[in-house]
């Protein structure tokens, strides 16, 4: 699946909640639940993106000329919000993930999460999965 | 007693919806929401008497001046002292406490002395003083905590050397509510001749502050924590320090005379005030104090502390919580965890029901350490809050806690 359709398919997903916004949470908290463990190598200190409030830990691995992304936070919505930003990112080439804008976190009502109050570390984890990718891209 | 319905009528702000719940505000640490007659009483400064203080002979001037003065004069009798020109007007407590660390750096602080904190420092509190210490072989030392979280003042006896120059302390502790026993602090300080200083930011909103019966050095608070505006707040200096604390923020409106060669500064608070102040947010401060002495401190320190026993009684009775500082006394703020939970969950969850609270380490990152945890739920009150939003806080809290596990 490409990243739009990634994206589409979980506005969709959302949809479904409508203004019920305590059982989005409700399957935000689920997604952050099953997040896939991060390798504990990955989980190091250098791979550490420090939110004001919440961590999250990082990795990025080049697979066949795509990028596998895992990571972890101490948080659980952020950790939901991290599972969401990876069933799009993860396994895309690294050209189409700099290119991506990620639009679906404001259709889906959860654009807060994305504010620049650094309070949780999302942000930075976006400009870090970019990076990651923009240095695979030039490393290719 | 405290109509809790009247005084919640003079603030506009609190008569609204976040996320469709009616607002529950109980972020008062860190800033306090504003009646309509501090509003207003900025709002009317500009509309009819705005003009620089201090200098001009034109009418507007001298209103301005005086209504500036006035405010002196009101925050002083609120603190009790008795020469207003002890009364300095800061951008803040943060500020204060920079004005003290630099002063005291150009004569009284020496290479190699020793500086005392307590363990519950705010980040302001101690950021100052490090950065003194790193640049001039000094050392930072800190009054640990007892198990209940409350200062071991035994301790302090210990810590104190002939190079400790300065105990600076803050009277509750902003992340746990927990007091600071000052009168032992003083005594212990008075005995080895070192001077104190009092970080009131999260005292005098809460409690009857009497800076003469105090008798410390230094005392510092902001006017954004007790009804104030924003980047107000007030420097306390003794009559010794008002003579001998080196200015250190030079500029227009400290001075006597100036030629290229020297210059000679003012007398009394002036010499502190450089540039032009804000004078609308010291017009409003000034009602704010007047806001609150007509409930009267006491009357709100000791409806707060039933508030604060409230809830404390009743998040107790949550198998999963866990209260930090369990002192009794305390002043307007519990601090908590859920266990498993972390309380940036917490908080954005509440915030989903209108109820605004604090997370993280509240710029104690050192207390953290002590406690071994990354953050706390921070719960603080203020006059316009009551018994109905804590019950109502209570009801969403275990529903969150039911959402997360």
């Amino acid at each position: 699946m490409t990243i739009e359709e990634q994206e589409k398919e979980i506005t969709a997903e959302f949809e479904f909640f409508g203004d019920d916004w305590e059982a989005k949470y409700e399957h935000l908290i689920d997604l952050g639940k099953s997040l896939p463990k991060i390798k504990p190598e990955l989980k190091t200190e250098d791979r550490i993106i420090k939110g004001c409030q919440s961590t999250v830990w990082l990795g990025a691995e080049l697979i066949d000329g795509k990028i596998v992304y895992t990571a972890d936070s101490d948080a659980i919505i952020t950790k939901g919000m991290v599972a969401l930003i990876i069933r799009v990112l993860s396994g895309q080439k690294p050209e189409d993930i700099v290119k991506a804008n990620l639009s679906f976190v404001d259709k889906i009502g959860l654009k807060e999460h994305l504010s620049p109050t650094r309070a949780n570390g999302l942000v930075s984890m976006i400009n870090q999965m970019k990076k990651e990718a923009l240095v695979k891209m030039q490393g290719n | 007693m405290i109509d809790a319905k009247k005084i919640r009528e003079q603030f506009p702000i609190l008569d609204q919806k976040i996320n469709n719940y009616p607002l529950v505000y109980f972020d008062n640490g860190a800033t306090t929401q504003k009646p309509l007659r501090v509003i207003e009483a900025i709002s009317l400064f500009y509309k009819t008497s705005n003009a620089n203080i201090h200098r001009g002979v034109h009418t507007l001037s001298r209103v301005a001046t005086d209504l500036f003065e006035q405010a002196r004069r009101t925050v002083a009798a609120h603190f009790n002292v008795k020469n207003e020109q002890q009364i300095i007007f800061t951008a803040g407590t943060t500020d204060g406490i920079n004005l003290v660390a630099q002063g005291l750096s150009k004569s009284h602080l020496q290479k190699g002395d020793e500086i005392i904190i307590a363990e519950y420092e705010h980040h302001s509190n101690i950021l100052p003083w490090q950065m003194w210490a790193s640049e001039n072989q000094g050392k930072l030392k800190v009054i640990p905590l007892k198990e209940d979280q409350s200062l071991d003042y035994e301790a302090l006896e210990n810590l104190i050397t002939p190079k400790t120059k300065l105990i600076a302390v803050t009277q509750v502790s902003n992340t746990l509510g927990v007091l600071t026993d000052l009168e032992k602090v003083t005594a212990i300080a008075r005995r080895h001749l070192i001077p104190v200083m009092v970080d009131g930011a999260q005292s005098a909103p809460h409690m009857p502050v009497d800076l003469e019966k105090l008798n410390a050095d230094f005392f510092v608070c902001s006017a954004h924590k007790i009804y104030g505006p924003t980047g107000v707040g007030v420097l306390y200096l003794s009559e010794k320090w008002l003579k001998n604390l080196p200015e250190s923020k030079p500029g227009g409106g400290t001075i006597k005379t100036v030629t290229f060669e020297k210059t000679e500064y003012a007398d009394g608070a002036l010499r502190f005030e450089p540039g032009t102040p804000d004078i609308a947010g010291v017009i409003g401060f000034a009602e704010a104090i007047r806001f609150v002495n007509e409930i009267g401190m006491k009357t709100i320190f000791e409806y707060e502390h039933e508030l604060v026993q409230y809830a404390q009684n009743l998040l107790k009775q949550i198998p999963e919580i866990i209260i930090y500082g369990v002192s009794d006394h305390k002043a307007g703020v519990i601090s908590f965890n859920v266990k498993g939970q972390h309380p940036f969950d917490i908080g954005t969850l509440l915030d989903k029901y209108g109820i605004a609270v604090r997370t993280g380490h509240h710029c104690t990152q050192p207390l953290m350490q002590h406690l071994n945890i990354d953050g706390t739920v921070r719960i603080s009150f203020a006059v316009y809050n009551t018994k109905e939003e804590i019950d109502f806080f209570l009801e969403k809290l275990k529903k969150v806690i039911t959402m997360l596990s």
